[in-house]
This record gives structure tokens, sequence and C-alpha cells, in this order.
């Protein structure tokens, strides 16, 4: 099976290029098992990965135009010309490897922690199950940036816009019944850029390797925002 | 040598549920804390964590952190140190009230109160019915906490050095350990952190073993730096395999599955279980579980066409409590078994998960070595917290359940010790250039070129050597031999050689350096494991099948000079109750 990865090195590179790779297959080989193959052939190409599981995002790729996560990637499901890229958009460091500061900084910038003002109980703050349904969706993000990478409105005003996954985590902590920051997080967010750079592609519900739907989060927060008159 | 350096109050080498907890409750008091990954934060293995933390709550059925202490103190096979598991079962209550308050999603029972789960080894009254003690959100309870742990220490403004390694400990004049020597992987170029107080979260080393529930960053870099510091390890022989891996890929499936009313099952769809455990069934013991499934395949009632595995069946749970309760384990199971459990078993069989011993550390999280005769010495300004340490709690043994709680607890204690320890010791110490040179000889040792054996190579034969000869069951013939193979590979290792010496982000560098350390620790491993002549919790010998108290009840420390081994007595005696003596112990 041939596999064509993109390779860079800044030392060595003035330009990128595609380099092909012959490996074998076998019965439930993930693309991140193919990559490694080809890591054992040429220790000198580098990508991010750890748990191999699909939980704790390392392994964000492009293929074939498609943002996903490589360990829970089976190669079969790929066709037969595998082209292997890094995530579109952002500054590529090496191979693989991008640079996601920019992607962290717009996940800080939502705040995306519980805020509770009131005197802490004893126990825990009660939460009904229904409550905590809400959070459902929400909370699985791996913050792998699969989403923000596809998005449109991201590669556009990457500084401006918080792109899906910081939103969905701003709805997360919108939706807890527990949190009481909720005017503080609406108006963190008015102005054009920010949220409502959203143009609902939908392209981060398409990728997402953890079937979350950041696009239905962005508009809960919308209509929360007029709900409150904002 | 001219090395970029910066200073901090605190140093915490690793950014799981450790490192994380214990940043908090530095960067709350305003104690100026630096945190190395070589990981981003939330790609930290804390986050694969299924199952849940144990609590005493009693939101589900009546509980006591007393009987939790006991079926702890049962479940380590009377190996744990039991003033450090009354702390930690005590502490447990608190510790998961303030991780909600800090906005752990939990899953929620009707009243509102957080969701309890029946785990392993868990027993109301000392031994009475099974017990519902495991907090959980879903079946992602370490995804949830550590996520939760990252975004309050972003609140709390802790200062993050993301992707950069740990290279080795540093030293002053004194030889007071005062930082460590770190590599940041993008540019590559070595930085020294000096610190006051520095802590080892660097969790644990499954990747030794070829098939193993851990990720690969779990390669012991903590845990080998500390023996390279002249530190023993404690308890090495105590290697957990969780019973219920996916068959040949070792991917883990949470015994929460069991919890829930999962069983397992042989060819003859005979619950097997029921002969091994006759009371706690599939509930009980990992170590328990994880041999009944070994014997079941060796004694030919393995299932699948190589007859290699035993299946975990759930279907008989109903889609409802499948995707509401173990959504995740429904996902892996698709992607990686090609299994529904909705409608079919999954095929399953042990995999290298945890290891119970470590760094030892007394329950405060802080380094403690044998001095001289007997008594035990504080290393100044060392602590260590999670997987890579050992307080003892888990002893031959841990319960499901008790790692996320092990790793909260002193992390967050290690945090709130280390306050008090940098307010007392206000002074940075300087590192002697010795020291720094020492350290920086790892980084140039790669630098040699020429043709030699790959890394990939050399760590493939490693990790075959430590499943076939540190496995569920050990004898001395097999152990013996595998102590040989791994005194031949050592010695091969001075011959492994780079081809890619460059700088930026080179992880086949930081693989090498990785290896390094696992070699360290394998070989802990195997030596202590060759040592001790009984079968206690997960160390299972057919060639001495019974506990002997009489001569092991004591804790094994490995020293890497010399491949020496050393003892020390379990702390038997409970910080305010009576003790629990040596029982048989039977579920």
């Amino acid at each position: 099976m041939k596999i064509s990865v993109y390779r860079y090195n800044p030392d060595i590179d003035e330009r990128p290029r595609m380099q092909d790779f012959e490996v074998e297959p076998f019965q439930g080989m993930m693309l991140r098992d193919a990559l490694l193959e080809i890591k054992k052939q040429d220790e000198s190409f580098s990508f991010r990965h750890s748990c191999g599981e699909g939980v704790c995002g390392s392994d964000a790729v492009n293929v074939n135009g498609r943002n996903m996560l490589a360990c829970v990637t089976p190669v079969a499901e790929l066709g037969r010309s595998i082209k292997v890229r890094p995530l579109p958009g952002r500054p590529i460091i090496r191979d693989l490897v991008v640079d996601m500061t920019q992607f962290y900084e717009q996940y800080r910038a939502v705040k995306p922690y519980l805020v509770r003002n009131d005197p802490l109980p004893e126990q825990e703050i009660l939460q009904s199950p229904a409550d905590r349904d809400k959070l459902d969706g929400l909370y699985e993000c791996i913050l792998c940036g699969c989403c923000s990478t596809a998005c449109p409105s991201f590669w556009w005003n990457p500084e401006k816009f918080h792109g899906p996954a910081a939103l969905l985590q701003s709805w997360r902590f919108l939706a807890d019944s527990r949190d009481q920051a909720t005017e503080e997080r609406l108006d963190a967010l008015t102005g054009p850029y920010k949220l409502f750079r959203c143009h609902t592609i939908m392209n981060c519900v398409e990728v997402c390797p953890k079937g979350l739907n950041p696009t239905r989060a962005i508009g809960h927060i919308k209509d929360l925002m007029l709900d409150k008159g904002i | 040598m001219s090395i970029p350096t910066r200073h901090f109050d605190a140093l915490i080498i690793g950014a799981g549920g450790a490192g994380l907890n214990a940043a908090l409750q530095l960067a709350s008091a305003d104690v100026r804390v630096a945190v190395v990954s070589k990981v981003f934060p939330t790609r930290s293995h804390t986050v694969a964590a299924q199952g849940g933390v144990n609590a005493a709550l009693a939101n589900v059925l009546p509980d006591s952190w007393h009987w939790h202490m006991f079926d702890t103190v049962k479940g380590s096979d009377y190996l744990g140190d039991q003033d450090a598991i009354e702390f930690m079962c005590r502490e447990a209550i608190p510790t998961v009230y303030e991780l909600e308050h800090a906005g752990v999603p939990f899953s929620r029972l009707d009243n509102g109160k957080i969701y309890q789960r029946p785990f392993g080894g868990q027993s109301q009254n000392f031994g009475g019915d099974q017990a519902a003690r495991t907090c959980a959100a879903a079946d992602r309870t370490g995804h949830a906490i550590l996520h939760t742990l990252y975004q309050q220490n972003i609140r709390s403004r802790t200062h993050f050095f993301d992707e950069f390694f740990a290279l080795d400990l540093v030293r002053d004049a004194e030889g007071v350990i005062c930082g460590a020597l770190v590599l940041e992987i993008e540019t590559g170029e070595p930085m020294l952190i000096e610190a006051k107080a520095t802590l080892l979260a660097t969790g644990g080393f499954g990747q030794v073993f070829r098939t193993t529930s851990n990720a690969h960053i779990n390669t012991g870099d903590g845990v080998a730096m500390a023996l390279r510091a002249d530190i023993p390890l404690m308890d090495m022989e105590f290697f957990q395999f969780h019973p219920t891996g996916i068959a040949g890929k070792g991917m883990l499936i949470t015994e929460g599955v069991r919890g829930e009313g999962g069983y397992l099952i042989n060819k003859d769809g005979e619950r097997f279980m029921e002969r091994y455990a006759p009371r706690a069934k599939d509930l009980a013991s990992r170590d328990v579980v994880s041999r009944a499934i070994v014997t079941e395949v060796k004694e030919g009632r393995g299932c699948g066409p190589n007859g290699d595995h035993v299946l975990l069946k759930v279907d008989h749970l109903g889609e409802d409590i499948i995707s509401k309760r173990l959504p995740s384990i429904r996902e892996s199971s698709k992607i990686f078994a090609g299994a529904d459990p909705v409608r079919e078993p999954i095929p399953v069989f042990p995999t290298a998960h945890y290891a119970m011993g470590g760094i030892p550390t007394d329950r405060f999280g802080r380094v403690a070595v044998p001095a001289g005769h007997g008594a035990e010495e504080i290393v100044p300004g060392l602590y260590a917290a999670g997987e890579c340490a050992c307080a003892s709690v888990h002893g031959a043994n841990r319960l499901g359940g008790n790692s996320l709680l092990d790793i909260l607890v002193f992390g967050r204690l290690a945090g709130k010790n280390i306050i008090d320890y940098v307010r007392e010791n206000p002074y940075q110490r300087t590192t002697d250039s010795a020291s720094l040179e020492q350290a920086m000889s790892r980084l140039t040792r790669w630098e040699q070129k020429g043709e030699g054996i790959p890394v990939s190579q050399l760590r493939a034969e490693f990790r075959k050597c430590m499943e076939d000869h540190a496995g569920v069951f050990r004898t001395e013939e097999i152990m013996t031999e595998g102590y040989e193979r791994l005194c031949e590979l050592r010695e091969r290792l001075p011959e492994v050689r780079l081809h890619d010496h460059s700088k930026v982000f080179n992880t086949a560098r930081i693989e090498a350096l990785e290896l390094e350390n696992m070699m360290d620790v394998g070989m802990s491993i195997a030596v202590s494991a060759l040592k001790r002549q009984e079968s206690r919790g997960a160390h299972s010998r057919p060639d001495y099948p019974d506990r002997d108290d009489q001569n092991w009840l004591k804790h094994s420390l490995y020293y890497r000079e010399g491949d020496r081994m050393d003892y020390k007595p379990v702390r038997t005696k409970p910080l305010t109750v009576e003790s629990f003596p040596p029982k048989e112990r039977v579920y």
C-alpha cells in the first residue's frame, strides 16, 4: 500500500514536498499504525501521537483533504490514494507537526472553566440528571483541532474569530447549571467577529472525530444572547 | 556552559492529574510554579482513565471511608502502608467534592448527587455485600477530570512549558536537587529550570511491555530520572495486568463494564469467574480476574480461531444503559475489535496497565529513602506523586478506581506541602556545573554518528522481552532467562545510533531518550520480580504459589547501581484506627 506524506524540515528543506512510502497493510490497521511504520523506515519523519485510542487528541492530520484522527481511522476506509498532510492553515513546524498556539489562545480566551460565586456547599453542588444531560456532546471535546482548522471563518480571521472548538467550550459552561458567569461570558462574545463570524458552514460538524456539533452550540449561544437582549 | 536558565519556586514535571492538581494548589497560593510536560497537558494519559474515582460518598449504597480502607488494604494483599491508605480513603471524600466544585461533569443520580458505580474489590462492612463507591462521568472520568484541572490552572495562571522533555534532575554543590535540565522539543534547545522544590509527576511506564493500555508517552521518564539520581525504586515487581484489554491490541475496556453488569465467558459460554471467585465473580480483584483469564486460555477454553482470548458479554444490559453509561467503550469496541457490544461480546485479554511501584514517598509526597540502617530520610526539595510514586497505597495490587484517587489526593497534598517547603526554604540553590554537565551528557550521547542499531529495533526487542518474561505468571526459569536477555540488551544500548541529528521537533531523539529510560525501568521490574520468592497480588509465581508473610511482608527497593536490592518494612499501623492484620485473601 502506498502512502504519500507531507515532508518539511526547516533545518534542511527549502520548501515542503510529498514523499511516498510503501507500507504493508494488516487487518485492522489504523492510519497511525501506517505512520508508525513509515517512521520505522525513516526515523526523521515527525508527527504527534500518544494514546492510540482517540482520547488524547494528539494525532489530528489532514488526509485527502479531510481532517481526522490518525489513530481511529482505518486505512481500509481511505481509498487507494492516501495523501497525509498537516492540519490546514496552521504554521508548519515540521512534517505533520503544526503550531497550535493560536488555537490554544482562542480556547483560553473563552475562559473555559466553571465560575461559581456562591459559597461552596460541604458536599457536591446538586445537578439534576436532565441538567447534566445538557453537557453531553460538549464536555467530550479532546482539543484535537480538527474542527477549527477546517473552518473557513477561522482561516480568514484566526486572530478575531474564536473558532468552533473554543465556542463549543464557551457553550459547555453557559449550559452548565452550576456556572454563574453567564452575563460575563455573553458580554465577552459580543461584536462582529468572536462569535458572529460563524456562517454555519458546518465543516466542524463534518470532521469532529468525537461526533460533536459546534455549529449547534454556537446557535445556542446566539439564541441566548437574543433572549438576554444583548 | 551557557544554557538559558529560568527560576521558579516550584517545578512540576508532568501535567497529568497529579501534576495539575499540585500546580493548582501552588498557583492558587501565589507560589511561582512551572509545569513541564512533553505533551500539551490535556494529552497526558490521565485523559484515558475511564471508570471513575473511589470515594465513600454513600450516594448509592451505605459506605464509609473505613470500609474503603479495608478493601484497599485487602486488595493490596496487605503490602500497602496502612497509614497512607487511611489518609487516602479519608481524603477521598473532600477531594471528590473539590473536583466537583471545580467543574467536573460527573454523571448524576435522580436526587442530583454524584453517580457511583460498583467496581471490583469493593465491599460494605469489611468484606460484606458489594459496595458502589466509584464516582463516574460516564466512562470518561479521566478526561473530565484532566480537562477540568487544566481549565482551573488556566484560571490560576500557572506557567506551562508545553512540549518540553525533562532530561535529568540537577543538583547544587552540596548534592541537593535544585531543578531539572529540560529540552524544548520544538527548537531542540536545552534549558535549565531552577526551583526550590521539584515534583516528579511523570506517570506510568506501561510502554515497557509490548501489549499495553498505556499511551506512547508512558515511558517512565520520572522514575528513570530518580534511579539516575541514586534513588531506589520501590515494589517494582508489582505491575498490574488489567483483565480486559481488547484482545491482541491492548486498549482498555473499563472494569466499569463489569460494574454495570457485564461478565466474562469462555468458549463454552461458561461464566468462568464463578469458579475462581464464587462470591465476587467478575468483580473480584484485577489480579484474580487476569490470572483466571490466562488460565482459561492456557487450558484450552479460549475463544476465537486461535483460542487466545475470552469474551466480555454486555448485550444483556440493553442499548440504553450501554449508550448512557459506557458510550466510549461502545465506540472503542466498534473501532478496534469490530464488535458492537450492543449485539456481540467484546474479545478481551489481560493488558499491561498500571505500576503499583515507583519512587518511594511518605504520605506528604516527599521522596523518602532508607539512610544507613533502617531509618528513612527525606530527600530535601524532591517530591513525587501519581503513578510514578509509591506511597504505598496499592501494595501488591491496585483496586479499580483507586488510581485517579491516588493521583488527586497525593498531587494535591504534595502541592500543599511544597507551599510550606518553599516558604521555609526561600533561597534558590545554584546548579553545580558538574551536575549540569552530567545532565547534558544525556543529549550529547545521541550526537554520535555512524552505523549502529536503530532505536526502533532495540525498543521492539526490549518490549517483547518484558512481555515474555515479566507477565502474568512468572517462574524462576522464565525470569532468569529474561534477566539475562535484558542484560544483553542493556549492553547493546551504547551501540544504538540516531540517523536524524536535526534539532527542530526531532521525535526520533525523544524516542531514543525514552528508550534509555524504559530500559532502566524494565530492569528494575525484572530484578525485583526475580528476587521475590512468593506469590502476592499481581506478582504470581507458580513455583512459589503462596503468599509468605513470614519472609516477604516487606517492600522491595531496587538500586540501579549493580542492580542491587534492599528491603524495608510495611507500615502496618494506620493513623487513628486499628491495624488490619494479614488474612487469607478470597473474593
